[in-house]
């Protein structure tokens, strides 16, 4: 059974479907590794052995029951982001160091029903701000592939995890790149849904108007089985859209003849790692060979994506993070003088320096005199970006691109200047301000690192994108490389 | 020196929904605290509010009964402040886009008639409570109250005098209880208000620097405490000194408003859209079949009492002041089948002094409209006389029965047989020989004393206008 | 846009967030920095372009009056910091 942690969650699906392995042994594999390996990765804040064997050996009796769904009994790593009841959920941060959520996230809901195992809640940026994991209270993240580079982040420590396969696959949220970005340093498959498709109900908000969930998986077959989970219509989240199920899975076979891919000119300009260009370049010739047809096309204010979004996350954030005020639940600072204390002092202790930053950015922004300065402003470059993709997807089926400007960098080496951290979420970021969905797959390496690349559709076409990166992953293995260290 | 009063009332109006404006929680007044707050109200990491349709509607029910526009797209807003009621650190409002924008409302004050426009009226959710008993030196938080939805009704400075702010307020108050929309009880801070107050002198057109008075839940209050800070500002300005924008506070023990200068500190809201929620837009489908379940309002019932019951405006004014009532008054007359003035005056008169003197409302009166209205009815047909209906309805309230049981029971039916009339009377003609020589030798005023005695005699039984006319040929010389 | 150490600290206590001295100037570098970066966004006309403040441009969903949640106060407040009498405790609010 040594080797059950190569297998693919399609294929896992299938032993645990012929009766190959049983859950509680599958699970007991993962918790193995998580124990063998983490410690050199740090990509867990918690580890819910007990609790993750239990719902092991009732996947194994509902499976008995014959009464399982397709992926009952597969483990998952749950970014520390989505609430757990009864299970400490961080979001990363002091100031939820000890936070036992008394409710469930949607999306845990859904795994749960599902039948699903959690192994237990991965590292993350505090409060998904961040690009590269150092953020989180609980430390920094690993990447598999180089222990003294970055996973990438916000979701650092399900990247790492399901890289260094201590986990089938797992959950991130992504506002500005958080699942993309790191899935790209870490050689792994993920995928930003639609604004809509996966509800935020119990998923700590970071940027509300920005955040989706999604899943991070190996391969692409992966992240649609995994959607075919999570994604629905939830009443409780007013944002979430009233659409029928649909099958991700459906297309994922079909032809890519014809298929047009738009190669936008402007993400080939400075700051593009040219390795990483010619990574780009060589997955879009696999594309030509399997029958797509790629042309130059171009997204104009995409350089104004990054400003744009460093008011718009900053201001949404500044106010989602306010009910953290040591009243009812999270940090509290000793002995306050008085209110005023209460709240300087439980949320100057409880937030690290970079959630603090972009509060008082976000405060800034809003504030009386700058509103329309900033706030404004950026809304209406939100408008044009959003006009940009709606013009190109007139010419075109998908765009394509590098996920990040570099393969994963050193720890420290951006944390002295947030700016340039900022910049490492170039191509994602717009995805998010127009709110279409997003990809990236392992598309190369660059001095033994990973390469991603970007795969953008347009609104509701999962599907489409999903059947593009998947035809790309039977005619390439880059998927299936493993980091050495973790083999 | 010639003062002109300018006010502008921002009324906080709960709405009468079972549960929260953006949460499936409770809305009850009174429980236990904290029992009513779910993971919503308490704002815990990842909770969404979802928008109550039913808040939606009674808004758009308030703002076509105060004939203003209903904002086809409207916006909820983020206020953001922190203060330990206010659970998210920001409050869920409409800031931009309110959902009912530019109406009016007539107000009576005295004889005249005003119309005071209403600016706009958004809907946004209620803050808890801090409890100031002493917990160890702090305060106690009760987030019951979190999240109950409110109408924000925001008027236009038309009011001149702390009277008008009364009479719009009331009118306001009516109006809502009318659409029930509001239960209107200002004890349980159901129905509040804010009271934006400036003086100028007559003449001028600039406005003063206004003052905002919170924390005014009684009408009685509105008028005092508009009062005080009338004369603070105009005593402030003719002392040399100027009146300062902040919000003050009305202690109804002290009498005056004071500065609530702590909190009004770093006053930068930052107000943006809610990104929680979507825009909410309004069909006009939904505009009209709200519409077409609209009550008979208040102005309306009014002119319709006066034209139907030939009702002056001052009783059809009293009569519609609440629905209960004005049902109260229409069932009465239907079952009596007319006689509208006389009902009335039954209904404005002793029924409403008994309900007054036990402080009790129409729907909790122990006469029923089938009660009264029987009672009437005896009245008219001659069983009983005007003096002894007073006695017929106070057995009534006391729960004696119905008016014939009591009338059967007390043996209170008129006389009305000439012979036992014309006893009594000469009985009292005889135990008064000097009234009757003063009132034969042309002392006509006493003609009233007879009447009283023989009345007396007669126990009050007696029908009124047979003993007028009996006594008026009896005590011929 | 460069934020002075004396704007830091407003917009710090607005948000209410303890600052320690120290980091004072560091913040303030930082924060002009972004606000630098950001004022990119100024060199594109936006004279006629409507705000956009979510990406899919779809109307609020209702929900029904209905009453769905039971009391949970037990459990909500044993993860609160400190309560007594059923009631989340602050220092006095002073009114």
């Amino acid at each position: 059974m040594a080797e059950l942690h190569h297998l693919s969650l399609a294929e896992l699906a299938r032993g645990l479907a012929g009766g190959d392995f049983s859950s509680v042994e599958l699970t007991r594999a993962c918790l193995q590794r998580i124990e063998a390996h983490d410690r050199k990765l740090n990509s867990f804040i918690t580890v819910t052995a007990e609790q993750a064997l239990k719902q092991a050996a009732e996947a194994d009796a509902r499976r008995r029951g014959g009464d399982a769904a397709p992926l009952t009994g597969v483990p998952y790593a749950h970014k520390d982001i989505f609430c757990t009841r009864g299970v400490r959920t961080t979001c990363g941060s002091r100031m939820l160091e000890n936070f036992i959520s008394p409710y469930d996230a949607t999306v845990s809901e859904r795994f749960n029903a599902a039948g699903l195992v959690m192994l237990g809640k991965t590292n993350m940026d505090e409060f998904a701000m961040g690009s590269s994991n150092e953020t989180s209270y609980f430390g920094p993240v690993r990447n598999p592939w180089n222990t003294d580079c970055v996973p990438g982040g916000s979701s650092g420590g399900t990247a790492a995890a399901v890289a260094a396969r201590l986990a089938p696959f797992g959950t991130g949220t992504d506002t500005g790149g958080s699942i993309r970005q790191p899935a790209a340093l870490c050689g792994i498959t993920g995928i930003k849904p639609t604004y809509g498709c996966v509800s935020r109900w119990g998923m700590i908000a970071f940027a509300s108007s920005l955040d989706q969930g999604g899943p991070m998986t190996r391969t692409v077959e992966d992240a649609a089985l995994v959607l075919n989970v999570i994604c629905g219509f939830d009443p409780r989240d007013s944002t979430s859209l009233e659409r029928p199920p649909e099958d991700y899975a459906r297309d994922l076979n079909a032809s890519l003849k014809g298929l047009r891919i738009g190669l936008p000119k402007e993400y080939f300009g400075a700051g593009l790692d040219p390795a990483v260009a010619d990574a780009v370049h060589a997955a879009m010739r696999e594309f030509e060979k399997l029958g797509a047809v790629v042309r130059e096309i171009s997204l104009p204010n995409g350089h104004l994506s990054i400003p744009a979004y460093y008011v718009v996350a900053p201001a949404e954030c500044s106010s989602n993070l306010s009910r953290f005020d040591g009243v009812r639940y999270g940090h509290r600072c000793d002995k306050p003088k008085d209110l005023m204390d209460l709240y300087c002092r439980s949320r100057g202790e409880g937030f690290g320096p970079e959630v603090q930053r972009r509060i008082l950015i976000g405060t800034y922004a809003l504030s009386a005199g700058y509103y329309d300065a900033y706030y404004l402003k950026a809304q209406k470059i939100r408008r044009l970006i959003r006009d940009d993709f709606a013009r190109a997807f007139k010419e075109v089926d998908l765009i394509a691109g590098p996920t990040s400007p570099t393969t994963a960098f050193k720890i420290g080496e951006k944390t002295s200047d947030p700016v340039t951290m900022y910049l490492s979420d170039i191509y994602t970021i717009a995805v998010n301000l127009a709110g279409l969905p997003g990809m990236s797959i392992p598309a190369g390496f660059v001095n033994d690192l990973p390469v991603g690349l970007h795969i953008i559709g347009n609104y509701f076409g999962e599907a489409r994108m999903l059947n593009a990166a998947h035809q790309y992953q039977q005619a390439t293995d880059w998927h299936e490389r493993r980091p050495a260290a973790f083999a | 020196m010639n003062w002109e009063t300018v006010i502008g009332l921002e009324i906080h109006a709960q709405l009468l929904t079972r549960s929260k404006i953006f949460s499936g929680a409770p809305t009850a007044f009174g429980a236990e605290p904290n029992t009513q707050a779910c993971a919503i109200d308490l704002g815990l990491p990842g909770v969404l509010p979802v928008l109550n349709k039913e808040a939606v509607r009674m808004a758009v029910a308030f703002g076509l009964a105060v004939n203003a526009q209903i904002a086809p797209r409207s916006v909820f807003a983020r206020k953001n402040y922190f203060y330990p009621d206010l659970p998210k650190g920001y409050q869920i409002s409409q800031y931009e886009l309110p959902v009912v924008a530019r109406g009016s409302i007539r107000i009576a004050i005295g004889d005249s008639e005003k119309i005071i426009g209403i600016t706009r009226a958004h809907l946004e959710e209620d803050a808890g409570k801090s409890l100031h008993e002493d917990f160890h030196g702090m305060s106690g938080i009760d987030l019951n109250r979190a999240g109950t939805p409110l109408l924000e009704i925001v008027s236009e400075p038309d009011m001149r005098s702390a009277k008008e702010a009364v009479a719009y307020m009331k009118a306001i108050h009516q109006l809502v209880r009318y659409l029930k929309i509001c239960d209107g009880n200002m004890q349980e801070g159901s129905f509040r208000c804010d009271a934006n107050v400036s003086v100028r002198r007559r003449g001028e057109a600039k406005l003063g620097t206004r003052c905002e008075i919170k924390n005014l839940n009684s009408f009685r209050f509105v008028e005092h405490a508009i009062e005080y800070e009338i004369q603070r500002q105009i005593e402030l300005i003719e002392g040399g000194g100027k009146v300062v924008q902040e919000t003050r506070l009305y202690d109804p023990d002290k009498h005056e408003t004071r500065s609530l200068r702590a909190k009004e500190e770093a006053n930068d809201y930052r107000y943006f859209p809610d990104p929680d929620l979507l825009p909410l837009v309004i069909e006009p489908a939904f505009i009209e079949s709200v519409r077409e379940s609209l009550p008979e309002l208040p102005e309306a019932r009014r002119e319709r009492f006066m034209t139907q019951y030939a009702l002056s405006p001052y009783d059809a004014g009293v009569l519609t002041a609440s629905q209960e009532l004005a049902d109260y008054y229409e069932s009465c007359v239907k079952l009596v089948g007319g006689e509208a003035k006389l009902v009335a005056n039954w209904v404005m008169g002793d029924l409403s002094a008994f309900l007054n003197k036990e402080g009790k409302d129409i729907t909790q009166s122990p006469v029923s409209p089938e009660l009264l209205s029987g009672m009437i009815k005896r009245l008219i047909d001659k069983t009983i006389s005007g003096t002894i209906a007073k006695k017929v309805f106070e057995l009534m309230w006391a729960g004696e029965g119905d008016a014939d049981q009591i009338i059967e029971k007390h043996g209170l039916k008129q006389v009305t047989d000439t012979g036992a009339i014309e006893k009594a009377i000469a009985e009292v003609m005889a135990e008064n020989p000097t009234q009757l020589e003063q009132y034969r030798s042309g002392k006509g005023k006493l003609f009233g004393f007879f009447v009283g005695q023989v009345m007396k005699k007669m126990q009050g039984k007696a029908a009124p206008d047979q003993v007028n006319a009996l006594l008026k040929t009896k005590l011929q010389p | 846009m460069a934020l002075s150490q004396e704007e830091v600290l407003a917009i710090a206590r607005l948000a209410r967030l303890q600052v320690p001295a120290e980091r004072l100037p560091a913040l303030a570098r930082q924060l002009s920095g972004i606000l630098e970066f950001v004022a990119q966004m100024n060199a594109v006309d936006t004279g006629n372009v409507e705000p956009l403040a979510h990406p899919l441009e779809v109307s609020a969903r209702m929900r029904e009056d209905e009453v769905t949640e039971p009391d949970r106060r037990a459990e909500f407040q044993a993860i609160a910091p400190a309560v007594e009498a059923g009631l989340y405790l602050v220092p006095k609010v002073i009114e």
